[in-house]
């Protein structure tokens, strides 16, 4: 299945890829150790499969593990694009990292297509030319999720999230959408991984229903704390601490939680189909939010090579712009800053036969772009 | 603010500072019997949780798994004493930090080479599972009391094992002066490697015991060893009472901080500022107290040697 698969795109990269002259050269950074691993792990995965699938001669990708730490970052971006001669990097997890190395390499000239972090000064004043974000802008699900909050009529929410950047950017997203008044709002700490004196809070706080974003472990140990607790309200999160690689050790206590995500591998698409297949085929598991955000990115890379050589960086750069290649969203392009336009659904955790895994329930933000756009100049 | 939510948050603030005396007591001794900086006390404690989320996957006993990261981490640590520590304590503090470093390192890349990089599933048992009503109204999850019962049983252990056992006289003695008791006959080496297993199966029971309502995930030692060095320069080095005493301090500290400084700072500012200079302060809140114990007593609240 797989080898035909890959046999009849490399067929039609054959067929299509008539533009190709000058091969390209793709540097990714990402974790591949630490506690964060998993995440790098998948958005490898989920681009080498699309680059397999491919077989494209033309392409080569150098990867390297950042360790979740910026100055690592830094010095691998600066070997790939001094010795290795990338045209191409790819791969940050992070967003304290992305903003480590992304001003610094676009202003030498090279692309950068984001599989996951996208920071909202990348998006607004900060926005330049040469960089793409693939997968969403950092506040987009937490957008969705405040969006979800109002449709399902909650009035008096509880929200939390990690006291760093993100996480203020996470509640500035939610508040964004949701119109009902607030029963808490806490910044816990960093890395935190006990959660008892949060939780009696909100027992104590009335509210009627809770928002979170702690994202990795984080999450994991809020939810199974959440679930022994015997508090009993709705909650609602970004799809991070939902996502395939960390359902399965919340088990139980994640079960009909509604989460926002802009993929899910129940999207009813041929692409999407057919990447959940090979994927579970490729690595016998199966592939989580990253690994989607992977596929997609070396899929977009692959299309723009087929148009334009990327020595020709304004051909090239308008050939991304295009995003003329078959995501495993249903809707996806590019708004004028770089970030994409798209749905974001609603998803339940739910399990099927021993799996913890997630269903899409709804629409919560149709052709959703994101709040920086009109910032940006370029 | 209630006065139930006030008590449940004590009660939180215990069961955190137990945890964290468990970790604690092992640093602790192993700093003070052989004068050994061990920063990879936090991958023994993740050994514990993944040794526990292994049998428990297998045999769905959670007994059994404590069993497991008791004697895991145990092996574990007596392993690595024999193979590495063993070569390091005749040299200075800052070998014995690089070495120590390259095990958590090792033990890191080790433990994702053999589970993954995906955190496993460790859960509480059912027997322990969901609230129970305390008097005064108070809805506490019976697991975190089981937490708790469980580390003053272990406190209590150790009193009695360094007081009135023979073994615990060795200890003692080595405390004050490794070469007479040395001279003296007891075999110095197995000492150690005794100590030192002792101290990583409290660091794997710890691990276990908090695995199954956090995650347990490469890396998870590292964020409790931080705080566990805390809880011994605070306590005094090489002493277990003050391990206690200051693992319960850090405790409450913690996470009454984080409630109350919050709540403090809205009587002076608006609410969203509040919060977040509220818990900016609540994460310095431990450290201030370390500062301000290392003020009026350098060697720490139980310390004996500078």
């Amino acid at each position: 299945m797989l080898k035909s698969l890959a046999a009849a795109a490399s067929m039609l990269a054959i067929l299509s890829g008539t533009a190709m002259a000058e091969p390209v050269k793709v540097g990714m950074i990402t974790t591949l150790s630490g506690g964060g691993a998993s995440l790098g792990v998948d958005t490898r995965d989920g681009f080498m499969l699309a680059v397999k699938q491919a077989g494209n001669e033309d392409l080569e990708v150098v990867i390297e593990d950042d360790q979740r730490k910026p100055d690592i970052a830094v010095q691998l971006a600066d070997k790939m694009v001094q010795s290795d001669k990338v045209d191409v990097l790819t791969g940050i997890v992070w967003s304290n990292l992305a903003m480590a190395v992304v001003p610094s390499v676009t202003a030498q000239g090279k692309f950068y297509l984001s599989t996951n972090a996208a920071p909202s000064a990348l998006a607004g004043k900060g926005c330049t030319p040469n960089y793409f974000s693939v997968s969403y802008q950092n506040d987009n699900l937490h957008e969705a999720a405040g969006a979800y909050a109002k449709d399902a009529g909650f009035k008096n929410s509880f929200i939390l999230a990690p006291n760093y950047p993100a996480g203020k950017d996470s509640l500035a997203g939610f508040k964004r959408f949701y119109e009902g008044e607030l029963a808490g709002e806490i910044y816990t700490k960093l890395g935190q991984t006990d959660y008892a004196a949060e939780l009696a809070q909100i027992r104590a706080s009335g509210a009627d229903s809770i928002f979170f974003f702690l994202p990795g472990g984080m999450g994991i140990s809020f939810l199974k704390q959440y679930a022994d607790s015997g508090i009993d309200l709705p909650v609602v999160g970004p799809a991070f601490s939902f996502d395939q690689n960390i359902l399965q050790a919340v088990g139980d206590a994640a079960l009909g939680v509604k989460n926002t995500s802009q993929w899910n591998k129940d999207i009813d698409n041929e692409t999407n189909k057919a990447f959940v297949e090979s994927f579970q085929a490729e690595y016998d598991r199966l592939p989580s939010l990253y690994a989607a955000q992977g596929f997609d990115t070396a899929n977009l890379l692959l299309s723009a090579m087929a148009k334009a050589d990327v020595s020709d960086a304004d051909a090239f750069r308008a050939a991304l712009e295009e995003a003329d290649f078959k995501s495993v969203r249903d809707k996806f392009k590019f708004g004028p800053n770089h970030h994409p336009i798209q749905d974001i659904y609603v998803r339940e955790v739910v399990k099927e036969g021993d799996v913890y895994t997630n269903r899409i329930i709804g629409t919560a933000l149709a052709d959703r772009a994101d709040a920086y756009a009109e910032e940006c100049k370029m | 603010m209630s006065l139930v939510l006030i008590a449940e948050q004590v009660l939180n603030g215990l069961q955190f500072g137990i945890m964290l005396f468990l970790m604690a007591a092992g640093l602790t001794l192993i700093f003070g019997v052989m004068g050994l900086i061990n920063l990879a006390h936090g991958s023994l404690y993740m050994v514990g949780a993944f040794c526990a989320a292994a049998v428990a996957g297998a045999t769905g006993s959670f007994l059994l798994a404590l069993v497991a990261a008791l004697a895991g981490a145990a092996l574990a640590g007596a392993i690595v004493e024999m193979v590495v520590i063993r070569r390091l304590y005749e040299r200075d503090h800052l070998d014995q930090v690089l070495a120590t470093f390259a095990l958590i390192l090792i033990f890191s890349e080790g433990t994702r080479w053999i589970f993954g990089s995906f955190p496993l599933y460790l859960d509480v048992p059912s027997y322990l599972s969901g609230p129970v009503t305390l008097p005064g109204g108070i809805a506490y999850p019976v697991y975190r009391l089981a937490l708790i019962v469980a580390g003053l049983l272990v406190a209590l252990g150790l009193y009695l094992l360094i007081s009135r056992t023979r073994i615990g006289i060795q200890i003692r003695a080595g405390e004050n002066d490794r070469e007479m008791i040395a001279a003296l006959g007891v075999d110095i080496g197995r000492l150690y490697t005794i100590v030192f297993a002792l101290g990583a199966a409290l660091a794997g029971l710890a691990g276990a015991l908090v695995g199954a309502i956090q995650s347990v995930q490469v890396g998870m030692g590292e964020p409790v060893l931080i705080l566990a060095f805390v809880v011994i320069v605070i306590g005094g080095i090489g002493s277990i009472r003050g391990a206690l005493i200051g693992a319960l301090l850090v405790g409450l500290t913690n996470t009454l901080g984080g409630i109350f400084l919050p709540e403090l700072m809205k009587l002076f500012m608006e609410p969203s500022a509040a919060t977040s200079i509220g818990a900016s302060l609540a994460s310095m809140a431990i450290y201030i107290l370390m500062a301000a114990v290392l003020i009026l007593r350098p060697t720490g609240l139980f310390g004996a040697r500078a």
